[in-house]
């Protein structure tokens, strides 16, 4: 069984896979228009100096989210 | 339309050039801009449709391109869809959207130079014919592809084309929306296979308003949703897995990959500049430039413009001498109102030289991404810092530059906490009162302290105003926060002119007339009723010759005539309004004729305490008046206390017209204006209040 992560847990240069959407919350509707869902792979590539937000690289561009804001997400690791 | 950063505005500009439009639509803060072209002797009416990700809105900005999409004032008869070649699949997903609008589209696609820079293929065919409809390549300000785009619009209006596109939904989708469709054709009622799909999918579906109020229909939909959806019952993941999983098809058959993917310089540069350490210095340093321009490079020009406007009414003035009320409007209304409008241009145009320059670059998004937490945790984010930050040089190029935020909640948010601010205004006030009562008798340690603190009392009041807007004025939906990240690149001046010109242009044409009508305004207040000056020379006759020597007999009539004007005679009667403050009847004519712009409080104080209007704040007259100043008890007037409560005061109030008729030209409407006049004023008075009955307590 894999490692469910959520958005607090990602860290700079780790590469992930979305593994659920929790639909119904307001933001998350608009992360799926966004291109983050289940299936969706991406990396890690920055954290801002204070820890929040974080920048992501999926479906070759590169997107900049609150931790905070992405909690409808969960998140499996990638090797 | 399209994605926000796909290259819409540059390429607005590329086919209108300088024919440009800047309007409101109607009730809300999002910016209209229009503009025309010509070709081949047919003009061109083009609309720049705030960009947007999706045909679902969640801010007014988005709800405003999705209006004007959907027709309304009335259907455009072509939609020219931007589409960044590098950013193909989440661009391609907006546009699975917008092809079943049935509208007529030509797709402009931008960025490919930055495919070619990669490495990476495109095949223009491929693309094109996924698509269904004409694709142009544009590389707007280099103006490649510009002509041939016009062609291609001007041949797409002749002969409209419907788009129809089909993304390929899951055939138990599909089949669940026919019998729907079916069902509902039985009963009578028309509805289209993409409706009902849209139904099935999506809860929140426009067209499923038509249902809900109808059990027996209704019963159907829901049935068919279980079909579909199962017990997840999520129905809008399975729209967007199906939308992207087309997008991603065509983009695998139209854009060959490079070969290896090397390391961009952009990323190399982002390594420094959004580092831990070195990019917070960087960061310090930009900040720390672009505001010491402001303050100081803006300073020689004001002054230029403030002897540019003596000079013109010197000339003006002898030339009216037979009318003194004329004389009176002209140069102290209306040359004053004039001046006191162009007076902010320096600053507007060195503000946005920066933040055109920094946008143009893509550091501007870099500063959002470094600074958002320290934002973010009130509920401003990181894009309000710049214009925070050039508030404390002056609220009004802030307040104009919160436009760089794209969700109007934090941007009204932004502007009505802005003027809190230390402006560069409220400085001699501080030097001021600080020089005639702190320093003497705590010291310059002490003194150079307050003055710092000053500085912080605005910030610090601001943090909890933000928190109760949050929570208690703004309801409904917040938006998460979103920011991309350009490539580095180096500004194009033609862009850089073009933000400075349009936004000088609004300034003058929309807030300075507010402005100059309020000038005026106030000019007559202070003029009318018309004193009478020979029992004013009676008075003065009768002061004590010490008393007439440091006033002339001109400078009492003129403080005489103020104290018996409009204004004048409601500044002695809210006098026991502030009594609770420590201010006397002068200081509260200070603060009121200080209203329309706090600039001329020394002067007028200058009036008041009887040294003349012509002072300035290091004026060692006016300090050891106002040291000596007294209540008509005898009591001394301005106690450190007092000095302290009526500094919060000047910190906090709203004593800036300029500044409100900017709010209402942002935010487009005298309701929010109002709002930041009457929170804080209210604020200055609680706290000023505050402060000298804590003070009475302690001592």
């Amino acid at each position: 069984m894999e490692k469910v992560l959520t958005s607090k847990e990602l860290r700079k240069g780790m590469k992930a896979r979305v593994a659920t959407v929790e639909e119904g919350e307001d933001p998350c509707t608009r992360l799926m228009e966004l291109g983050l869902i289940p299936g969706t792979e991406f990396s890690v590539t920055k954290v801002a100096p204070l820890g929040d937000p974080i920048e992501i690289e999926m479906r070759g561009y590169k997107l900049c989210l609150r931790r905070t804001e992405t909690e409808c997400l969960r998140f499996v690791e990638l090797p | 339309m399209g994605n926000p950063n796909a290259g819409k505005t540059s390429l607005f500009n590329a086919l209108t050039g300088a024919r440009q439009k800047i309007g409101n639509y109607p009730g809300v803060t999002v910016e209209k801009i229009s503009g025309d072209f010509t070709h081949e002797g047919d003009t061109f009416e083009v609309i720049d449709v705030p960009g947007l990700y999706s045909m679902t809105p969640v801010s007014n900005d988005e709800t405003v391109a999705v209006k004007v999409l959907e027709g309304d004032p009335e259907p455009p008869k072509l939609v020219v869809y931007v589409l960044d070649a590098s950013n193909l699949e989440r661009n391609l997903f907006l546009f699975s959207q917008l092809a079943e609008t049935h509208t007529n589209v030509v797709v402009a696609l931008t960025l490919t130079d930055v495919l070619d820079k990669e490495g990476a293929r495109l095949d223009l065919a491929k693309l094109s014919s996924h698509l269904g409809c004409e694709v142009v390549p544009v590389i707007a300000h280099k103006g490649i592809g510009v002509e041939a785009l016009k062609e291609a619009m001007a041949r797409a209006l002749a002969s409209p084309d419907e788009l129809e596109l089909d993304v390929g939904f899951p055939k138990v989708v599909m089949d669940a929306a026919d019998r729907v469709v079916d069902h509902m054709n039985r009963r009578g009622v028309a509805l289209g296979r993409r409706e009902a799909r849209c139904v099935l999918l999506d809860e929140q579906c426009t067209t499923s308003e038509r249902f809900r109020g109808i059990p027996e229909l209704w019963a159907v939909i829901e049935e068919e949703r279980q079909t579909v959806l199962g017990a997840s019952g999520q129905g809008r993941t399975l729209d967007a897995q199906a939308r992207y999983a087309w997008a991603a098809k065509v983009k695998k058959d139209s854009i060959t990959p490079p070969v290896e993917r090397r390391r961009s310089g952009t990323e190399k540069i982002d390594y420094f500049l959004t580092h831990r350490v070195f990019g917070l210095l960087f960061f310090l340093g930009v900040m720390y430039a672009v505001f010491q321009s402001i303050y100081t490079l803006a300073g020689p020009l004001m002054d230029v413009i403030d002897a540019g406007k003596s000079a013109v009414a010197d000339f003006v003035r002898p030339m009216l001498d037979g009318t003194p009320v004329l004389q009176s409007l002209v140069v102290d209304g209306i040359i004053e109102g004039v001046g006191s409008v162009i007076i902010f241009l320096p600053q507007i145009i060195i503000l946005f030289f920066f933040i055109s320059v920094l946008e143009g670059t893509g550091y501007l998004a870099r500063a959002a991404f470094l600074m958002d937490r320290l934002l973010g945790w009130c509920g401003l984010n990181g894009r309000a810092f710049i214009p925070l930050l050039s508030s404390f040089a002056c609220a009004i190029p802030g307040v104009m530059s919160a436009r760089v935020m794209p969700d109007e909640r934090s941007r009204i948010m932004t502007v009505l906490v802005a003027p809190l601010m230390s402006c560069s205004a409220r400085l001699p006030v501080y030097v001021l009162l600080i020089g005639a009562v702190i320093e003497p008798r705590y010291g310059a340690a002490w003194a150079g302290f307050s003055l710092f603190a000053m500085h912080f009392v605005g910030l610090a009041v601001a943090i909890p105003v933000v928190l109760i807007l949050n929570k208690g004025v703004f309801k409904g939906k917040r938006l998460p926060f979103m920011l991309e990240l350009p490539k580095y690149q180096w500004p194009r001046w033609r862009d850089v002119f073009l933000t400075i010109t349009s936004r000088a242009k609004v300034f003058l044409v929309t807030a300075g007339t507010i402005i100059f009508a309020m000038s005026v305004l106030i000019w007559a207040l202070l003029y009318f009723p018309r004193g009478d000056n020979p029992r004013y020379e009676r008075e003065y006759s009768s002061l004590s010759a010490a008393r007439q020597e440091t006033v002339s007999l001109e400078q009492f009539q003129e403080l005489r005539q103020r104290e018996e004007s409009i204004l004048g005679r409601f500044g002695k009667a809210i006098e026991p309004a502030f009594a609770p403050a420590g201010f006397d009847w002068r200081l509260t004519t200070a603060i009121l004729a200080a209203f329309p712009a706090r600039e001329v409080v020394v002067p007028a104080m200058g009036i008041l305490f009887g040294t003349g209007g012509d002072v300035d704040e290091a004026d060692e007259g006016l300090v050891s008046a106002i040291q000596r100043s007294q209540w008509p008890d005898g009591r001394p007037l301005m106690t450190p206390w007092t000095a302290m409560s009526l500094m919060v005061f000047f910190a906090l109030c709203c004593q800036c017209m300029a500044t409100l008729a900017a709010i209402k030209r942002e935010t487009n409407s005298w309701k929010w204006a109002a709002f930041a006049f009457v929170y804080m004023t209210t604020l200055a008075y609680v706290f000023s209040v505050a402060i000298q009955q804590i003070g009475r307590l302690v001592s």
